[in-house]
């Protein structure tokens, strides 16, 4: 659940001391660590599949189905007689690659809109706080069942965009909210007095100053994202087989739990695990752009 | 008159609102593709006449405007329309809406219990060990999926040690709901705590709570009256809003469960294209959303009497 009442919208550009100070912080190094290898999971999964032995997350024997630790295979056979760590390992690249591409999405719809909101108010700021307000009242998850129920097709490319689509207006209102606290401050007032550009006001000087709270959101999201597409997926309407992905790795264990539990713990640990340092590494970058922090 | 005039306003609003989710609800289950005819028919060959009558029936045929203002006109006669089976789609809800409050409310109950007890302990022995390990366990039970959590307490809990209902309803409330509410809760309780927890600290701090302390009252009054309300604020929105979610009913709860309620319905309503009961459904659980966030303007006013003034 995103918490987006504890983000305040601080006008204060990234200041670079505090970012630097925060970033030798255990709070950060450890999340960005774990985060880092997950990434390195997701291009090179077929090195870190085969430290173990067997690097090949198809090459199944079903006279082993679910049988536990073995030579080789340390995290045991999932139901098909497939490497359960091989598995893991490549289906990090779907829920990082979704976790990423759907936040891109719904971070870039919500600069648009929100600095249209903020920065210009007047009909365009009511038409984006209606459109927001309409997609934040779709209950949990519905409007993207519904979409993807009726895509034939659901690659992570097309969970991620409607996961996109569906997950923008949080964001969006704080870049709204963002962006009118920066707009009247001195150095606007003077850039406009300047003659310049309103492109040039925007990019230069109101958004740079204006997205730090977004970026501590934008990371947050991120685990948000990851929980959606392996809930989706759980419900059979995210990622479909043959694509490997924690999310059906989860559906399969789930249903042989009782005798065979590793194949649902294995993926479950690394799921949460990633969410856990997405929310670290955004609590680290929270505190360390937090102005009331600023020593 | 301030006030009155600010009402009107939100109402509007929420009218705007209201039909903009309706309709792009509508326009998601009528207009993308899938069709609802050839679902009904299954494996089986339609002949095209039947289709077409079919579709007739159903308003299929007309534009996809004509049908949601069929649709609109319906509901403000009290009509959600019905099923490509011809049960009336409230009908279908009626026996679903009371295992959904039954869950939501017992799992929010839990939720406003243990999350608020967990940030005010946290608030006052703030910085100990107490405090850290507390924030530790609540992040950590809010980053395992709730299904992850859902299916494997279910097994501990149900099969093994066999101390609840597996699943279904049959031994009715509390029994039936205790663990898949708790599952929810457990998922809440961070954000909860949270919230309760940097309120509190930010009120112990607070100039009246100074001034009481300087008037002689004792800590469990300072505590129990001015901070604990002052503080209640951001945990307030933030439940509010969640009970509002809670009942649309948690799809992926009710499945693992096997509680027939509203999330479970609507679930089975999108996998078979019954586009109507679909509607039907949201409509009800928008209609819900939007009542809990006048309650959270409500909650807002009567515990921040600064509001009143505006």
């Amino acid at each position: 659940m995103l918490d987006i009442t504890a983000l305040e919208p601080v006008a204060a550009p990234v200041r670079r001391s505090a970012l630097r100070r925060a970033v030798r912080h255990w709070t950060f190094i450890a999340p960005a660590a774990a985060l880092g290898l997950l990434v390195a999971f997701s291009i090179f999964p077929s090195y870190f599949a085969g430290l173990f032995g067997n690097g090949d997350p198809r090459a199944c024997d079903l006279g082993s189905s679910a049988d536990g630790a073995a030579p080789g295979h340390p995290f045991g056979f999932d139901v098909q007689g497939c490497d359960v760590w091989a598995n893991v390992v490549f289906g990090a690249r779907s829920s990082i690659v979704v976790g990423l591409v759907a936040t891109v999405i719904g971070v870039a719809i919500a600069i648009v809109l929100g600095t249209l909101a903020g920065y210009f108010g007047g009909v365009a700021d009511q038409v984006v706080s209606r459109l927001t307000e309409v997609f934040l009242g779709f209950p949990f998850l519905l409007g993207a069942i519904v979409v993807l129920n009726s895509v034939g097709d659901r690659s992570p490319l097309s969970v991620s965009v409607v996961l996109g689509v569906f997950g923008w207006p949080l964001t969006a209102r704080l870049v709204r909210s963002s962006v009118r606290s920066v707009r009247g401050l001195d150095y606007v007032v003077a850039a406009t007095t300047m003659g310049l550009t309103t492109r040039r006001i925007i990019t230069r000087h109101v958004l740079p100053n204006a997205l730090s709270p977004v970026l501590i959101l934008a990371t947050i999201s991120i685990g948000a994202v990851i929980v959606a597409e392996s809930s989706l997926t759980y419900l059979g309407v995210g990622l479909q087989a043959p694509a490997i992905s924690w999310g059906l790795q989860i559906a399969a264990g789930s249903r042989h739990f009782q005798t065979a539990p590793h194949i649902l713990i294995w993926p479950s640990v690394f799921l949460a695990v990633t969410v856990l340092a997405v929310i670290m590494l955004g609590e680290a970058l929270r505190a360390a752009l937090d102005p009331k922090n600023a020593a | 008159m301030r006030l009155a005039a600010k009402t009107a306003q939100r109402l509007a609003g929420l009218a705007l609102v209201f039909l903009g989710v309706t309709f792009v609800i509508y326009l998601a289950v009528f207009a993308l593709p899938g069709d609802p005819v050839r679902a009904l028919a299954g494996d089986k060959p339609l002949e095209e006449s039947t289709v077409a009558a079919l579709r007739v029936k159903y308003n299929l045929d007309l534009p996809i405007w004509q049908q949601y203002w069929m649709y609109l006109s319906g509901l403000v006669h009290g009509d959600l329309g019905s099923d490509f089976k011809g049960r009336p789609v409230l009908g279908l809800m009626a026996t679903r809406w009371p295992v959904t409050i039954a869950l939501a409310l017992t799992a929010w109950a839990m939720e406003i219990v243990v999350g608020l007890t967990i940030g005010v302990v946290q608030a006052l022995r703030r910085g100990t060990v107490i405090d850290h390990g507390l924030l530790a366990l609540t992040v950590l039970a809010s980053c395992v999926p709730v299904f992850v959590l859902g299916v494997v307490s279910q097994q501990v809990f149900g099969v093994t040690l066999g101390w609840l209902p597996v699943a279904g309803v049959r031994d009715g409330w509390p029994a039936s709901y205790i663990l898949p509410a708790a599952v929810i809760a457990v998922f809440g309780l961070s954000a909860v705590s949270r919230l309760m927890r940097g309120a509190m600290v930010e009120s112990l701090s607070a100039d009246y709570v100074r001034a009481g302390r300087a008037k002689g009252f004792g800590p469990g009054r300072v505590v129990g009256i001015h901070v604990l309300r002052n503080s209640l604020i951001p945990a307030s929105t933030y439940l509010a809003t969640d009970l509002g979610y809670l009942l649309g009913g948690t799809v992926i709860i009710e499945g693992i469960f096997n509680l027939p309620g509203v999330g479970n319905l609507l679930f089975e309503a999108i996998r078979t294209h019954e586009g109507p009961t679909v509607v039907g459904v949201s409509t009800a659980l928008i209609v819900i959303f939007l009542a809990t966030s006048v309650l959270v303007d409500a909650i807002h006013v009567g515990l921040d009497p600064r509001l009143r003034r505006a």
